[in-house]
Order: C-alpha cells, then structure tokens, then sequence
C-alpha cells in the first residue's frame, strides 16, 4: 500500500510550513491543543480597513497532518472577512488537504480551523489569559 | 521457556490480515491484550448454557451462573495469591478499582493537611482520582521523581513520606517506561510511616508472577483486557480488614443485606462492593484468562517478554535518529518507547499501520510524565507472549520506511 496519506506536499509542507510565525499586534489571535495526540496550533490574524484578513501567522507543532493543514488553511483565508471566516466549511479544508484521511486523523486536520474560529468568533485567547 | 508459534496458535486474531497480504504485527498488548480461543469459548459457551443472573435465582441456572462467577473469583484470588476469595472484588477495570478506593476509603479517612503520595510516572487513572479526593478534602498531592534513566528516585523517597502521609499510591509497572517499580521496598516504606500503599498493578499482573501477600499490599488493583481477559472485568485486591471497615461504594442490589424505608445494612464482602448485576461472563472470561496465563506460567511468559524486549532494544538502537526511552532491558516490562525528530509518534504509527503494525502513539495517559521528559508525544511498541523476533523486525523494516517517506537520514 502506498502512503497515500503522506502524498508530498503535505511533507512539504510540513517540513517547509507557510505563513508560520508570530503576528503582532493581532486583530484576534487563538490557540488549543489536541491532548490526544499533543499537537499545538496557535493562530493569528491582522484586518485591514475593510475588515478582511490581510495577514494571518501561526505557530505550533505536532503531526504532519496538523501542521500541513494550518498552511493550507492559512493560505486560503486571505481577503475573507471575519464572517467567512466563521462559516469556512470543514469540508473545505479536507479538500484542499487533499488525501484520504482515517476518523482520528481527521481531528488533526481540523485542529487548524477550530482555533481560527474560535478567534474569529472573539473568545478569548488563552495565551492572553495566561499573560504570556 | 513457552513455544511462542504454539501460543500463537491459540490466538484467532493474530491470524487475521490488516488489509489484503498485509498481516497483523500487533505491538499494542500494553493497551490490550489479545484474547486466547480458550477466553473466547469459556464466555461463549457461558451464554450458550449456563446465564442467569447470579445470587439470587432458586433454579439450575441461576446457581450455575453463581458458581461460574464464583468460581472465577476463587482462581483469581489463587492467581494473586490472596488470603481469601472474599478479598478480591471484581470492578471493571483497574481505574474503577482506585476510584473505588478513593471515593470509599479516601473520603472516610483522607482530612485536610493530609498528603498522597504519587510517582511521577502514573497512569491518568492513578492521578485523577487522587486529585479529586484532594480537592475535596483539602490534601496535598506529593509526586516521587522519575530520574533520566526511567526509574523511580529511590534515594529521595524517605524525604517524601511523613506522618502525614496516609498512602502511597504507585503503579508497579510504567505503561510509558516499562519500568518495574521495587514494590515491596515502596510497600515497606509506605508502611514505615505508618501509610496505606495502593499498587496499581494494570501492567504488572499480566506479565509477572504477583503474589500480594509478599509484597503486603494493602490495596492491588489490574484489568482483566490487558491480561488475555475480557473487557469490562477488573479487580480491586483488598487487605481484608480494611474492606470490612469501609464503607460501601455504589448502592444498589446485591450490596445488601436488609433495606427498609429508613435505611439499610450492607452486605458482607466481597458482595458490599459489587452493587448491581455484575459483569457476570466477563468474570468467566477473565477465570479463564487466569488458567491459560497458569498453564503456560506467568515466569515462562515474563522470561520470553524479557527476551524478545532485549532483542527489540537492540534492533531500535539501530534505528538512526531514533531515542528510546526508559530503564536497561532488565528492569523493564515487554514495552520499548521511542521518538524519531522530525517525525511525529501519530505520523509513525499511520505509517506502520499501513504495513500491519500495530503500536500506540500519543502519550499513553501519563501527560505529566511526557511534560517532565519534555515531550509532547511519544511511540510506544509493547510485546506480550505471543509476540516473535520476526514481529520485532517488521517494526525496525516499517520504521526504516516512516523515515524515507519523511526523507529523513536521506
């Protein structure tokens, strides 16, 4: 069996991950882990007048699904406004990862869109709450 | 030593193929064992002939149900070597078996300023239920420290018990390290400053011989799933003077002795502590799990583990790039614990399943541990008696690949 799953740019990617690194100051900014498996992903996003997301960093670790699909995702969401953001379909972001995934890898590559959301959506970030 | 491809025969599963020409290497017997047709057929055959519900039905069935349930429990009282078959309560597994104590005899006897003490290398399950007794109760949660080596820091150990300690609560082996804990000495000293000591023993029990008079446990808890035994059937081992004088844990039928409108008198043991239909054909299974583990002798199943984990240690040591952790070979269970840089455990262990292998990877409910060896996640392989050398290669052969897929050492 090959290792569909692994298909190179998603190594790519993951070796070479895009849009990575700190965004200050930051419109909204979230992170949150996945206790299952240990991956981080911290997202951060800058609005430009009109309200639609001119810059976005993020930051984290883990697998090579969850760090693959935060590129991906941070790519694509330039130029969105915040309510787009919100309604970003999860189906979307499968497909633009592009490889079949198994039901637990699924929540690696979707850990990348939960933290945008739940920035774009204003609930607090925890790394704020922290005073890190 | 056992006849490891006789033992396997044994074992339907292992016969199965992952996808079509790729066969099973399960490397996961920490989390669960596998189960011998012997398991199988006795809880099966249980449904086919003999289940009612227990202690209670003035008919054939019922009292061949009673004995099957009791039955079991005698054998694995033997199994442990406990006292006496009333000692041995069955739970579903060995986190309800320390929840049991905790909630029983934590909350009768656990008082503010009071301190627990835990290593730093247990199981969610052993941590957990310690914390929420403590919150309660206002206690203080005191952790032994794991040295680099994946053994326990013996040497601090008589600064960490006091007067104020009213247990220790360690597990016997690491799920993480494989590490075998010295558990008469921490018994020993638990008892010295006059503690109660808890064993989780979930790993222990199915690779060692146990004999909890020896070690002079006071509380010894393990799972039936992880030793050939069905899910959903454990044991609390306790002293029995110290289950005589707790209090009952879950209310309900069979915990009784007499209820009236105003209150009630509980029953006497083991049956105080077992509210409710019990988990009657798990019980049987787990009867018979203990007569297969007897049959082949759990020191010929610990000596063949000790071999084939040697071997594995070596073969992984020559993996480029790859860290294992926990004790030398032989202070430790059949587990082997590792990490690739650049090549996260959840990537290794997809990658291995897509040639057969079976391994856990994440941080095997023990998060402070991977925090204290700074490491969010690791790979974990664990090896049982049915598993051979040639498994042990198709790991080091999937590895090599999960690392040319990843382009690492290319």
């Amino acid at each position: 069996m090959s290792s569909q799953m692994y298909r190179e740019q998603i190594i790519d990617l993951y070796e070479n991950p895009l849009n990575y690194g700190d965004l200050e100051p930051a419109d909204f900014a979230y992170e949150e882990d996945n206790p299952l498996c240990g991956d981080v992903i911290r997202i951060a996003v800058r609005l430009d007048n009109e309200g639609r997301v001119a810059d976005v960093g993020w930051q984290g670790q883990g697998c090579a699904i969850s760090q693959a699909s935060a590129s991906l995702l941070t790519e694509e969401i330039r130029g969105l406004t915040v309510d787009e953001v919100r309604e970003f379909p999860k189906e979307r972001l499968l497909e633009l990862i592009g490889v079949p995934l198994s039901m637990a890898r699924v929540k690696c590559a979707l850990l990348s869109l939960k933290v945008l959301k739940a920035g774009a959506y204003g609930i607090p970030d925890p790394q704020e709450l922290r005073g890190d | 030593m056992l006849d490891v491809q006789q033992i396997r025969q044994d074992f339907p599963i292992l016969h199965r193929e992952v996808r079509p020409g790729v066969p099973l290497v399960y490397l996961d017997s920490a989390a669960s064992s596998q189960k011998p047709r012997q398991v199988i057929e006795a809880m099966n055959g249980y449904y086919r002939k003999q289940h009612a519900n227990v202690h209670r039905g003035i008919h054939e069935l019922s009292e061949s149900a009673t004995a099957a349930y009791e039955g079991a429990r005698t054998r694995i009282a033997r199994f442990i070597n406990a006292p006496e078959p009333e000692s041995v309560i069955y739970v579903r597994n060995a986190t309800e078996g320390i929840n049991l104590v905790a909630q029983s005899w934590g909350r009768a006897n656990i008082t503010t300023g009071d301190e627990i003490l835990l290593t730093e290398m247990e199981h969610h399950a052993n941590i957990v239920p310690w914390q929420m007794l403590a919150a309660e109760k206002g206690a203080t949660i005191r952790w032994l420290p794991v040295r680099d080596d994946g053994t326990l820091n013996m040497d601090r150990l008589g600064s960490f018990l006091s007067e104020k300690t009213r247990l220790f609560a360690f597990s016997a082996m690491s799920n993480v390290l494989g590490t075998i804990n010295p558990v008469q000495e921490l018994v020993a000293a638990a008892h010295g400053v006059g503690a109660l000591a808890l064993v989780d023993a979930a790993q222990h029990v199915a690779h060692l011989p146990v004999d909890v008079q020896a070690l002079d446990a006071d509380f010894l808890v393990f799972s039936g799933h992880k030793m050939c035994g069905p899910t959903g059937i454990g044991v609390l081992y306790g002293r029995h003077e110290l289950l005589e004088a707790m209090p009952p844990f879950l209310g309900g039928g069979d915990m009784i002795r007499r209820v009236t409108f105003d209150s009630f008198i509980p029953n006497e043991l083991p049956y105080k502590f077992e509210a409710g239909t019990p988990a009657i054909a798990e019980a049987v299974g787990l009867g018979a799990a203990v007569d297969y583990l007897s049959e082949v002798g759990m020191e010929h199943v610990h000596a063949h583990e000790r071999s084939v984990t040697g071997y594995a240690l070596e073969a992984l040591s020559e993996v480029q790039g790859l860290s294992l952790f926990g004790p030398p070979p032989n202070q430790r269970g059949g587990v082997a614990t590792f990490a690739v840089p650049g090549l996260h455990p959840h990537d290794i262990a997809q990658l291995l399943d897509e040639e057969g292998v079976a391994i856990r990877a994440g941080h095997h409910c023990a998060m402070p541990l991977h925090q204290k060896m700074n490491l969010p996640a690791s790979a974990r392989a664990s090896f049982y008696l049915y598993t051979t050398r040639d498994e042990v290669d198709r790991l080091v052969e999937a590895l090599e690949r999960a690392k040319r897929v990843f382009r690492i050492g290319v």
